[in-house]
């Protein structure tokens, strides 16, 4: 992995204990620039504590913790974006002002017509003067959104930011999302909701239970968890196919397993050659969810 | 800009802002301007008042008595026996009688009938009939002054000197109790609303939660002293508009009331203790209220944290009778130096006789000692409790967070 600009983020084994319970134990990670990272896990894993940590709002008990190269430092948190996941809003302040204040508590006099453009963006420029209680649920979660971005960090972190959105709104974020990783920004998203991940990430950390189970790339990841089966939606049954030692329904395609030996194509070409006419034909990958359930080893829900 | 500036001037601007502040501020200077004006008219309506007199009447079984000489307020009149007087009290001629039994010289005795309920004699009543008795059994032998003088004792005038044997410009009486008595309420006002505002804002933003928000931008010393500073100078302008508006008041009535009022003064070393010690108090609750507030759930619970320190700080106004009449009993310097209490007492103190100066440095000093150990253990605190929701930590938890922190 290349790692000439300066991380990011650079977390280096970094432990949190509260009484005798360690919530965060020995992780570590490193978040690139222009990069999406998905830190992952069940509820209570310790994302929020990991990312506090990283913001300088709880001190870790041991391990280092660089941003943008640095020590954490006060001025670090000028330049890290920082939504969380328990979040409000001023609920008396106006829209303009709520972005002013907070923006110069990050050290920035921010441009009004920054933030017009912003707002703009969102379509939320006629709300502009409202106070925040007048505004709909969702209205405000895009304010709040808004305030992480509004003095243009350099590192975003985002903790279930897409908890209590619509699918509009929820779409407009994540093209938000995908344009700050255009601009060169790392962006750290966390959650739980495992298909906003794979859509956007392009490397994750699973946490469970304080401690790291699972780092790197979400291809590799996947692959390395990939069933060795494929599945198969026929008009008709198959004759005996070479390699595969079992076949199960599954919805309205067929899964069949494979000897581990026998790659899909082999079998692609067998399907082909008995003249079974092919509607859809894939290889099987475990979905970020299933594969958490292996690696937790938790029933679902 | 400096981000503590920023907070400052943030909470400054809401606070000046919040509906309740602004009531509380010209609350009031427009209740005094009221009694005032109030004053003025039933005065102007009225005039004096009209004298009302009182009829007396009186059986005289001993003998001897008779009205000698009739008073503006009061008229005494013989009744023969006591059915006929208590006939004419009940047809409303006299409003009340006594009867002087046959061996009031030995006895003393003088029973008195009324249709009132009364909680005693009234006072003038008690004095009619005392003199009434006097002017009787000193008749003829005594001239007309002496039997006043037996009546009318004393006009009493004191005169405080100072030092130097100089009459004193400060002669104490009601209207030196009432400036600082007035002054130290208000002083207590001012101090509980802005930190009342303080414990109040720190629970809205726990519960609306951009507390977090907040500490991702800035670090929690950062946000406990401008939120303090912020909401003292709003504190201190509301004691400044409250002087200001004091002294256009007490112009305003001494030209029309007089009396008490118009003696009404603001001596300069007494504001000078009072906006030091208005500094140091609000300082001591507001890091007290930042405490309470990051500890509790809501902002309600936080606000039944405070109650405690609240009392603790009006109690010396239970004491008020003990300062007033004695200002330099041990008890009194005691709640003097205790940080809690000073605020208010040395205000009650001020008014009443000099606090010595040795006393006054303790107080401070001892204040100043308590703020700064408290901003230590409020800043473990806060950082430990801020981001604490739904509970509320027990007194065990939050002494072992502290040990561990």
């Amino acid at each position: 992995m290349d790692k000439k600009a300066p991380a990011a983020a650079e977390v280096g084994n970094v432990t949190k204990a509260y009484g005798s319970k360690r919530v965060v134990d020995d992780v570590s990670f490193y978040v690139a620039q222009g990069e999406i990272f998905g830190l992952i896990g069940p509820n209570g894993a310790g994302k929020t504590t990991t990312i506090r940590m990283m913001m300088d709002i709880i001190k870790p008990d041991s391990g280092d913790i660089h941003i943008l190269g640095e020590k954490l430092r006060e001025d670090t948190k000028n330049h890290i974006g920082y939504l969380p996941e328990e979040r409000g809003l001023y609920k008396k302040l106006t829209v303009l002002d709520t972005l002013t204040y907070l923006a110069a508590l990050k050290g920035d006099r921010v441009a009004n017509s920054r933030i017009e453009e912003l707002l703009r963006r969102v379509g939320m420029l006629p709300h502009k003067n409202k106070k925040i209680e007048e505004l709909s649920r969702g209205m405000g979660q895009l304010i709040q959104f808004l305030t992480t971005i509004i003095h243009d960090p350099q590192l975003i972190i985002l903790d279930e930011p897409f908890a209590g959105l619509d699918p509009v709104n929820t779409e407009l974020l994540k093209e938000i999302v995908l344009d700050l990783r255009k601009q060169g920004k790392a962006v750290i998203l966390s959650t739980h909701q495992m298909n906003q991940v794979e859509e956007l990430c392009d490397r994750i950390l699973m946490i469970d239970h304080g401690r790291s189970v699972l780092y790197g790339k979400l291809a590799d990841i996947k692959k390395k968890y990939r069933d060795n089966s494929v599945l198969v939606d026929l008009e008709g049954e198959p004759g005996e196919l070479e390699g595969v030692v079992g076949s199960e329904p599954e919805g309205r395609y067929l899964e069949l397993m494979l000897d581990g030996k026998t790659t899909p194509q082999q079998v692609l070409r067998q399907i082909v050659k008995q003249g079974v006419a092919i509607n859809s034909f894939q290889v099987s990958t475990p979905s970020l969810h299933q594969i958490f359930l292996q690696v937790a080893g938790k029933k679902d829900e | 800009m400096n981000k503590t500036l920023i907070i400052l001037k943030h909470e400054l601007r809401q606070t000046l802002r919040r509906r309740s502040f602004i009531l509380m501020t010209l609350a009031f200077p427009l209740l005094a301007m009221l009694a005032i004006v109030g004053f003025q008219t039933i005065q102007g309506i009225g005039g004096e008042a009209p004298v009302e007199v009182i009829e007396i009447g009186y059986v005289d079984y001993s003998g001897g008595f008779d009205v000698i000489a009739q008073s503006e307020v009061v008229e005494f009149t013989s009744q023969p026996s006591e059915e006929e007087a208590t006939d004419a009290l009940l047809e409303g001629e006299i409003s009340q009688y006594f009867v002087i039994p046959q061996d009031y010289l030995s006895s003393g005795v003088i029973i008195r009938y009324t249709l009132e309920r009364e909680l005693e004699t009234p006072d003038e009543v008690w004095q009619a009939i005392k003199n009434f008795l006097i002017s009787n059994l000193l008749e003829g032998q005594n001239s007309p002054e002496v039997v006043e003088r037996v009546q009318y004792p004393l006009a009493l005038s004191s005169i405080t000197l100072d030092e130097n044997g100089d009459i004193a410009p400060e002669q104490g009486g009601f209207s030196a109790f009432i400036v600082p008595y007035i002054f130290s309420f208000l002083l207590i006002m001012s101090i509980f609303t802005s930190s009342g505002f303080l414990l109040q804002g720190l629970g809205e933003e726990k519960e609306n939660r951009v507390m977090e928000i907040l500490l991702s931008s800035v670090s929690p010393r950062q946000l406990i002293t401008g939120k303090v500073l912020g909401l003292g100078v709003a504190g201190l302008l509301q004691i400044v508009v409250w002087l200001i508006s004091a002294r256009f008041l007490a112009g305003m009535a001494s030209s029309t009331i007089g009396g008490i009022l118009s003696s009404l003064q603001i001596p300069a070393d007494f504001l000078v203790l009072g906006i030091i010690y208005f500094i140091l108090g609000y300082l001591l609750f507001a890091i007290i209220m930042a405490g309470a507030g990051s500890l509790g759930a809501s902002a309600r619970e936080s606000q039944q944290f405070s109650v405690i320190f609240t009392l603790m700080a009006v109690s010396p106004l239970w004491f008020a009778v003990l300062i007033t009449n004695n200002p330099n009993h041990v008890i009194v310097q005691l709640l003097t130096m205790f940080p809690f209490t000073a605020p208010v007492t040395v205000m009650l103190r001020m008014g009443l006789a000099d606090i010595p100066v040795w006393q006054l440095a303790t107080s401070i000093a001892l204040m100043v000692i308590t703020i700064v150990g408290l901003l230590f253990l409020v800043a473990k605190i806060f950082r430990t409790f801020l981001l604490m929701y739904g509970k509320t930590p027990k007194l065990g938890e939050i002494a072992r967070y502290l040990r561990q922190s």
